[in-house]
């Protein structure tokens, strides 16, 4: 299955980088460029061969890690992606943790307090929330923190090894735009998975038998509620890779978004073929553990298999 | 120019306490600024000084022998390479490497008498075989960029001795001297050219410390440099690909210096004249609405003629950016010798564009007009389209990706008819001379005056180098919508800014931080 996704993967994406309009010789050389240098260039980045051969080359050299190198950096691939994933994974993972830590309890008190104000803001909030996209969150935060109050730098990167103070200082922002959304995104799931197990039956028997409704949510209802929230924690990874890219932009992170779109742009395709690749596996693997989480929360799962 | 000051006030006073608390932000935590990290620990010491200038495009990567593009010069050109002459502020050519230039009476012979004291930051010494060994190379397949066309006119280069190169000109150019001030005139160490993308290695007065792509290029004072030191020990180029994000960083202190702004109409955020300077002056950037003067309608003297009089081009300016940049009538940007004010050939006059278009029997002009997708080639094509459509020409807008798809249907196929885009190289009106060039325009009397110009002696050269930029006008080739400014904002404390920007670089050596700063 995981294999044939990515064989299947592989083609895609060489056929939509083949027919994407644009020379990557023709881009090196800009507006001065003469029909003999875009030739030499052209046979230099083997831009010039059969598209079978192209793909063969390409896709020969992956298993082994070997994406080629950049028409455009003249460096090998694959060392360029994992610099940025690095960098990315960071903020997704920041991001993620602050969604989860905001979701979970606002969730559950939104649910169960549902009838009542406190629930009903809650509630709105979240709506709020996930109609705010998060480069624009990324900006007010940048208007605010950095611009106005002079709090937090307005962007760029600093790995954590060579300054840590820094480092979490450059964090903060981009990860409050990323996990503000998800966040909002996640409480809404939240609610919802707890609304629907706080009218199942066995919860009302918990309550008869005389525990109190947070008491009897956490010890019988949470688990229950979990399968479909992890299912949307999934999906949103999937869609946190993508929103790291406009955040990337925002606050002048070198991560693989802005690799991605500077690759588009040059036309270095080898390098964006690399990426989008390295972003499949990425999904495969967080539905793959998915997956395994289902297995680990709900036990009836573990017998029928 | 002179800038309304309406609403500016308000603004002014809000800002005027933002930027104290900021200010007080960077002083009460030292480093805050984001700009001293690359370099270590800039800012204690008197001597280590540091400062951070912002851009917008990232250089592809550091080798400009292969990959076109104004970035990279502009960070490397005179900070890391030198060449043996370069341009000065009033677009006069000066020797750098070479501390003397002769030229024979017939002009095709040029004796470089080299600096004795010069060695590439790889240790080897800069010689007259390294002179050689670049220019050849610029003739040799291992350049790519088309620019090297002007080194096809070098015969032959000689050591005459180490400190001595003699370079043979198979006809007298003008031309050239001057093109030797560009990227294709850098000298190359014989032993540091096998990794150009990555590793630069020139004479020039700064050395590349570190390159974090995505980032900042940060530059170091090259410990061995042969002339005046820099004053600042460590600069930061960083890069913003959002006009915004670039704004916000000096704002906010993550930037000394705006190198080019971005976004013009955002610049009232910077009117505090305590905290920040703005330089506007001239660039060799001119923003031309090109003609396909080879296909139907535009074929047609008489319907280019009603164009260039249907624009009114002090609202293109204004809407376009922000009113910041001068009105240009031809190819040729002020700070060059053959300038003449040409705005007043084709004034504003819908009129006389209607009467244009009647004596030209043209009615229903639909008109391809296929623009990149750079904010100011789409602002100024939406106030273009709307005046065009006053005298009843309709201008189709079709917004391409650039570089990549404008370069393959414009720029290689000429399959429009009319687009937008700014043209940087400097002295490039001789691509009026190239019928093959996009603007398909085939004019004999023009490629002669530019070929006998480039030849002739220098007063015959201006002469003719203005009658081109005349006629290019008068005929309607293209039309100038504006020249793009050099405009640069930045905190009050740098110093030695320049004010035009006439060469490829952004020449760093002139700058300084003065005691003011944090």
């Amino acid at each position: 299955m995981f294999l044939a996704s990515l064989a299947l993967a592989s083609v895609t994406v060489f056929a939509f980088m083949s027919v994407l309009p644009g020379d990557p010789a023709r881009v090196a050389l800009g507006v001065t460029a003469d029909p003999e240098s875009v030739a030499q260039l052209q046979a230099r980045f083997g831009t010039d061969r059969p598209l079978a051969v192209q793909y063969l080359d390409w896709v020969s050299g992956l298993p082994t890690g070997d994406f080629g190198r950049s028409y455009v950096t003249e460096a090998t691939i694959g060392p360029q992606i994992v610099d940025r994933l690095l960098v990315t994974l960071w903020l997704v993972a920041t991001a993620s943790v602050l969604a989860l830590l905001v979701a979970v309890p606002a969730g559950v008190v939104a649910a169960v307090r549902h009838r009542r104000p406190s629930g009903a803001f809650l509630s709105g909030m979240s709506q709020v929330g996930i109609a705010i996209p998060s480069f624009l969150a990324g900006m007010l935060l940048i208007a605010l923190f950095a611009v106005h109050w002079g709090l937090l730098p307005a962007g760029g990167w600093t790995p954590p090894a060579q300054d840590p103070a820094r480092f979490v200082r450059l964090l903060i922002l981009p990860a409050l735009s990323l996990g503000v959304v998800q966040a909002a995104v996640l409480t809404r799931y939240v609610r919802s998975a707890i609304l629907d197990v706080l009218r199942e039956d066995y919860l009302r028997t918990a309550r008869a038998k005389g525990m109190g409704p947070y008491r009897a949510l956490i010890r019988h209802g949470l688990r229950n509620a979990a399968i479909p929230v992890v299912t949307v924690l999934g999906l949103q990874l999937a869609t946190l890779l993508i929103g790291a890219v406009v955040v990337e932009r925002v606050f002048v992170i070198p991560g693989l978004g802005s690799l991605l779109l500077d690759g588009v742009a040059n036309r270095d395709l080898l390098l964006v073929q690399g990426v989008v690749m390295v972003l499949v596996v990425a999904v495969l693997l967080v539905n793959y553990l998915v997956d395994v989480a289902y297995v680990v929360i709900d036990p009836r799962l573990r017998r029928a298999r | 120019m002179a800038r309304p000051f309406s609403r500016l006030t308000a603004m002014g006073i809000a800002l005027l306490w933002m930027t104290a608390a900021c200010g007080a932000g960077q002083t009460a935590e030292p480093g805050a600024g984001g700009d001293d990290d690359g370099g270590g620990d800039g800012g204690d010491g008197g001597e280590a000084t540091s400062l951070a200038v912002g851009f917008a495009a990232e250089p592809a990567n550091l080798d400009f022998t292969q990959t076109d593009g104004a970035a990279i010069p502009e960070a490397l050109l005179v900070n890391v390479y030198e060449g043996l002459v370069k341009i000065d502020q009033d677009g006069e050519i000066q020797p750098l490497l070479a501390e003397s230039v002769e030229v024979s009476d017939d002009r095709t012979t040029y004796d470089f008498m080299l600096r004795e004291d010069v060695t590439f930051t790889n240790g080897e010494p800069f010689t007259a075989e390294d002179v050689k060994f670049s220019i050849e190379r610029v003739q040799s397949d291992e350049w790519t960029i088309s620019l090297k066309q002007a080194m096809d006119v070098v015969d032959s280069v000689e050591v005459i001795s180490e400190d001595h190169a003699r370079v043979t000109l198979g006809e007298p150019s003008n031309r050239w001297l001057f093109q030797m001030t560009t990227r294709i005139g850098a000298m190359f160490s014989r032993e540091g050219v096998d990794d150009l993308a990555n590793e630069p290695i020139g004479t020039g007065p700064y050395l590349l410390d570190d390159w974090v792509r995505g980032d900042r290029l940060v530059l170091e004072r090259n410990p061995d440099y042969w002339g005046d030191a820099p004053a600042v020990q460590t600069v930061t180029l960083r890069y913003f690909d959002d006009p915004t994000a670039l704004n916000n960083a000096l704002l906010s202190g993550g930037i000394d210096v705006i190198g080019t702004v971005q976004a013009p109409e955002a610049l009232e955020q910077f009117s505090d004249e305590d905290t920040y300077q703005i330089i506007e002056g001239t660039t060799n950037g001119e923003v031309v609405l090109s003609f396909n003067n080879s296909r139907a309608p535009l074929d047609d003297r008489l319907v280019r003629q009603a164009i260039k009089h249907a624009i009114d081009h002090e609202a293109v300016l204004e809407t376009a950016w922000a009113g910041r940049g001068m009105l240009i009538g031809s190819m040729v940007p002020p700070h060059d010798p053959w300038y003449e004010d040409l705005t007043d050939v084709y004034p504003y006059d819908p009129d006389r564009a209607q009467q244009l278009l009647d004596e030209a029997g043209a009615t229903d002009v639909e008109l391809a007009f296929r623009i990149p997708n750079l904010p100011y080639a789409v602002s100024a094509a939406q106030v273009v389209q709307s005046q065009l459509e006053e005298v009843g020409i309709t201008a189709d807008i079709d917004v391409l990706e650039f570089p990549a798809v404008w370069l393959e249907e414009v720029f290689t196929n000429a399959d429009y008819d009319m687009s937008i885009i700014s043209h940087v190289e400097p002295r490039d009106m001789n691509t009026f001379g190239d019928p093959d060039y996009y603007w398909r325009y085939d004019n004999e009397e023009v490629q002669r005056l530019l070929d006998e110009a480039d030849s002739a002696d220098e007063a015959t050269r201006d002469e003719n180098m203005r009658a081109v930029a005349r006629i290019i006008a008068e005929d309607a080739a293209a039309d100038w919508l504006f020249l793009l400014p050099n405009l640069i904002a930045a905190k009050t404390s740098v110093d030695g800014l320049p004010q035009n920007r006439v060469g490829e670089a952004f020449d760093l050596t002139t700058l300084s931080v003065s005691a003011a700063s944090g």
